[in-house]
């Protein structure tokens, strides 16, 4: 079993009206691995979201196959089951916190579950933990941040232990310093407790963190790799409406001028290694 | 300032009656009101009256929030209390009598007993609300209602929409405040006009207010969804209520204080006799 | 030049008299010339949103004035209105206010309660929609039909109709995508090109004010913290990031170099400049080399 991929994705496709032919996703394949950290970009309407909702059988593929750890998602009979194995978070916080204090959303799809108080009570305080909200407990979402907010929808997911997070633009609308901690966080989840994770992001910063970078456009897989290898075709990524990290920018900008700068830059890191080596 | 408005108004503490089951507390309150009716000769309402003030005092809450909450309802325990006083007729002579308006010894009875009952039982109920937040509230109904689900009443539905009213009504403060602003910088005026133009004006407001709760109400569907939410059969729940001695005693002091309060009516008319 | 916008000395206080009363401005004192495109920037909760709300009078100072165009926009309370007109504003999520059932009929809800002709509001309408880069045969649509970046062009659209002489933007391209992002800013500062309007953005966004602004405003907890030319402002990179603040990706390479002990520029805030700083202190380390 160990080898069985976490998600696999294979010829998706998906329309919302099946009265006219416009496929949001039209033959999408994608593979994630347990233990991988994976980041979807796209531009908008490229069919991200839709294929992300595929993941825990929110939406069905009208053809082709989506199986969880072998399961494939039109398998009624474990529809929970799946959902509870891929924990899924969305762009508003405020419209996915359902209970008036931050521990009873927490316990939600613990109750729902039909797990019993006492290991309710251990796993909630245990996913609150994990995802740094707990002294926020007693508190009503409303006095939260967006960053806070969004955590305590992370922890709701968390604590069903799944083995796999989908976030679907999970940080769009937070504040850089909101976006920070939601993403050290998920990098947390992903290093010391093997959690599955992906991300579909807007922030090419995001992407630079992940272990494999995929790129949609008209609903399908375009692009895929290291974030090294994504990233050095500029101009590929430009083409679909998409960006590069500015150390990405200013190493290729700087080849252009002729000044020799290794490849695989992604982050500042590198950038700054690789400028330093030419300066000194 | 719409964001002013609190809604809820729970005043957290750890007395013995904020400590007490919340089935409990609804059941005694549910009795005081039959009481309050039932005892309605003036030393069963001073009685009661007096009752409810031992019970604010050991629950620690200020004075000040009981005559805040009793505040928005004057003007109506006022109005019926006028009322009452002028319709009600007795025997014997009128106290006062002007043109056609007459008072009556009965009139001014009533209308005070009235007046304080109707006032008692808005402290009384304010004193759950004070001592319990909202969602144990919502939890203790659906518990005490739990019967009714075998008669197939959706119990657990009423009180899951309950708990996302109450977790949406600041989200929603909020959301009108910003629409009302965002309308108000293209010129909108909102408060000024004839009553007909500010019901126009309000249209800019409810059209983006209803369509933002719609998408809001969608994705929070997904997201329970998501978090395998599937009704109330066969849910768990983090906080368990249970009845301890301590609930138990305070149950049948409470209770027994009623049962003294009640036999004021056979008292009373002793006395009145 | 004369100041266009001025606040002295405004402090705020929400729920002033309450128990539980929040200072959000302290004796905030600007002003901001005709013509200037200003970035706005500060973490969440450092009082930014409030100091906006008080141009066109959304909220009134708890203390201090606010000028507009010279005049104290509370002088004579029932004229309020007359500022929200010379001074527009974009609130987050503008898209969220559309309400008419078609796009002309909500670009034209500004112009309609300023009083306008109906040629000249049909000519605002349309040349609004064209700045915001919105075509023709969308103005007979209804708003709710189309995409969330046309929806936010939309919303910007019912703004510029009103013509303002100052227009405030809070985080108009949050949420979009990086093409939508640059699509939006780019028409943005396009107007203010054309028209010479005075421009006020709100942005989380380093990049996005380095690129756009050519003044920026710093807020941090309730007051000013800095205010001056955008290469002034971020030639104190690390005071920003101590402010919590994030500053753009090439000014984080430039102070890592620093760190590393390189004696090199560190108020690099865009790409292009960056190149040339590293091109000329190749030069510099050839020279060195040839001595």
């Amino acid at each position: 079993m160990e080898n069985t991929p976490m998600i696999c994705a294979d010829q998706v496709r998906f329309r919302y009206d099946d009265q006219k032919d416009v496929w949001a996703v039209n033959g999408a394949g994608m593979t994630v691995k347990k233990g991988e950290f994976v980041v979807v970009l796209g531009a908008n309407g490229c069919g991200k979201s839709t294929l992300a909702k595929h993941f825990n059988a929110i939406l069905l593929p009208e053809s082709g196959t989506v199986t969880v750890e072998g399961i494939p998602t039109t398998d009624e009979a474990r529809l929970y089951d799946i959902r509870q194995r891929v924990g899924m978070v969305f762009q508003n916080p405020d419209n996915q916190i359902v209970a008036t204090v931050v521990e009873e959303d927490v316990a939600f799809a613990l109750e729902n579950l039909g797990v019993p108080p006492e290991e309710i009570r251990r796993r909630v305080d245990e996913a609150m933990r994990m995802t740094g909200i707990y002294k926020h407990r007693l508190k009503g979402p409303h006095k939260l941040s967006g960053g806070q907010k969004q955590r305590v929808a992370i922890a709701g997911v968390i604590a069903m232990r799944p083995d796999c997070l989908v976030l679907d633009e999970s940080t769009a609308m937070l504040d850089p310093r909101g976006r920070e901690k939601v993403m050290s966080t998920i990098g947390h989840l992903n290093r010391d407790f093997g959690i599955t994770v992906v991300a579909i992001t807007h922030y090419m910063e995001e992407a630079a963190q992940a272990d494999r970078v995929l790129v949609m456009s008209e609903g399908r897989v375009v692009m895929e790799g290291t974030p090294q290898q994504v990233f050095s075709q500029a101009d590929k990524l430009h083409s679909l409406h998409l960006d590069v990290p500015q150390a990405v920018e200013l190493r290729d900008e700087l080849v252009k001028a002729g000044v020799p700068m290794p490849e695989g830059i992604i982050d500042e890191g590198s950038c700054a290694k690789a400028l330093y080596d030419l300066l000194k | 300032m719409l964001r002013d408005i609190t809604i809820g108004q729970h005043f957290p503490g750890n007395s013995v009656v904020h400590r007490m089951d919340p089935r409990m507390k609804l059941l005694v309150t549910v009795l005081y009101i039959v009481v309050l009716f039932a005892a309605s000769n003036p030393l069963g309402l001073a009685l009661s009256i007096g009752l409810l003030a031992l019970l604010y005092v050991a629950a620690k809450i200020p004075l000040k929030l009981i005559t805040k909450s009793l505040k928005p309802i004057m003007p109506v325990v006022l109005f019926t209390a006028i009322l009452n006083l002028f319709f009600i007729t007795g025997q014997g002579q009128p106290l006062f009598h002007w043109w056609f308006l007459k008072i009556y010894e009965e009139g001014v009875r009533y209308a005070v007993l009235m007046a304080v009952r109707v006032l008692a039982l808005i402290a009384g109920t304010s004193l759950l609300t004070y001592t319990t937040s909202p969602i144990v509230l919502t939890d203790a109904i659906e518990r005490v209602l739990n019967p009714l689900a075998k008669l197939h009443l959706p119990v657990h539905e009423l009180a899951m929409m309950m708990t996302i009213a109450l977790r949406f009504i600041p989200t929603l403060i909020e959301e009108t405040d910003k629409i009302m602003n965002a309308q108000k910088a293209r010129g909108a005026q909102l408060d000024s006009g004839t009553l007909k133009q500010r019901i126009q004006a309000l249209v800019p407001v409810l059209i983006p207010l209803f369509i933002s709760a719609f998408r809001r109400a969608d994705e929070l569907a997904m997201a329970m969804e998501c978090r395998c939410y599937r009704g109330g059969e066969g849910r768990t729940r983090l906080k368990v209520l249970h009845c301890g001695a301590r609930d138990w005693l305070c149950l049948a002091v409470c209770l027994a204080a009623f049962a003294a309060v009640l036999s004021t009516r056979w008292i009373w008319q002793g006395i009145a006799l | 030049m004369a100041a266009i916008i001025e606040t002295q000395h405004l402090t705020h206080i929400y729920g002033a008299g309450m128990p539980d009363a929040t200072v959000a401005l302290e004796d905030v004192s600007f002003s901001v010339e005709a013509g200037d495109f200003v970035g706005i920037i500060g973490s969440t909760g450092s009082g930014k949103s409030t100091l906006i709300s008080h141009f066109n009078g959304l909220l009134k100072p708890t203390s201090g004035k606010v000028l507009v165009d010279g005049q104290d926009i509370w002088a004579d309370p029932s004229q309020i209105r007359k500022f929200r007109f010379l001074v527009g504003m974009v609130m987050q999520y503008p898209e969220y206010q559309l309400f008419e059932e078609t796009v002309y009929k909500d670009i034209a809800f500004g112009p309609k309660n300023m009083g306008l002709s109906e040629p000249e509001i049909d000519r605002r309408v349309h040349r609004a929609a064209e700045f915001c880069g919105l075509p023709i045969d969308y103005l007979n649509r209804s708003p709710f039909e189309l995409s969330g970046g046309q929806k936010r062009r939309v919303a910007i659209a019912g703004v510029l109709a009103m013509e303002p002489r100052i227009l405030v933007l809070d985080e108009p391209a949050a949420g979009l995508d990086p093409e939508g992002r640059d699509t939006i800013l780019s028409q943005i500062r396009q107007y203010h090109k054309d028209t010479g309007t005075t421009v006020l953005l709100v942005s989380h966004s380093m990049e996005d004010i380095a690129r756009y602004a050519n003044r920026v405003l710093v807020m941090d907890q309730r007051r000013v913290a800095m205010y001056d030319e955008v290469e002034k402002v971020f030639a104190r990179a690390p005071e920003l990031l101590e402010l919590g603040l994030s500053v753009p990706q090439v000014t984080k390479i430039f102070l890592k170099l620093r760190e590393m002990g390189l004696d090199i520029a560190t108020d690099v805030y865009t790409t292009p400049y960056a190149v040339k700083t590293v091109l000329k202190a190749l030069e510099a380390k050839k020279e060195a080399a040839g001595c």
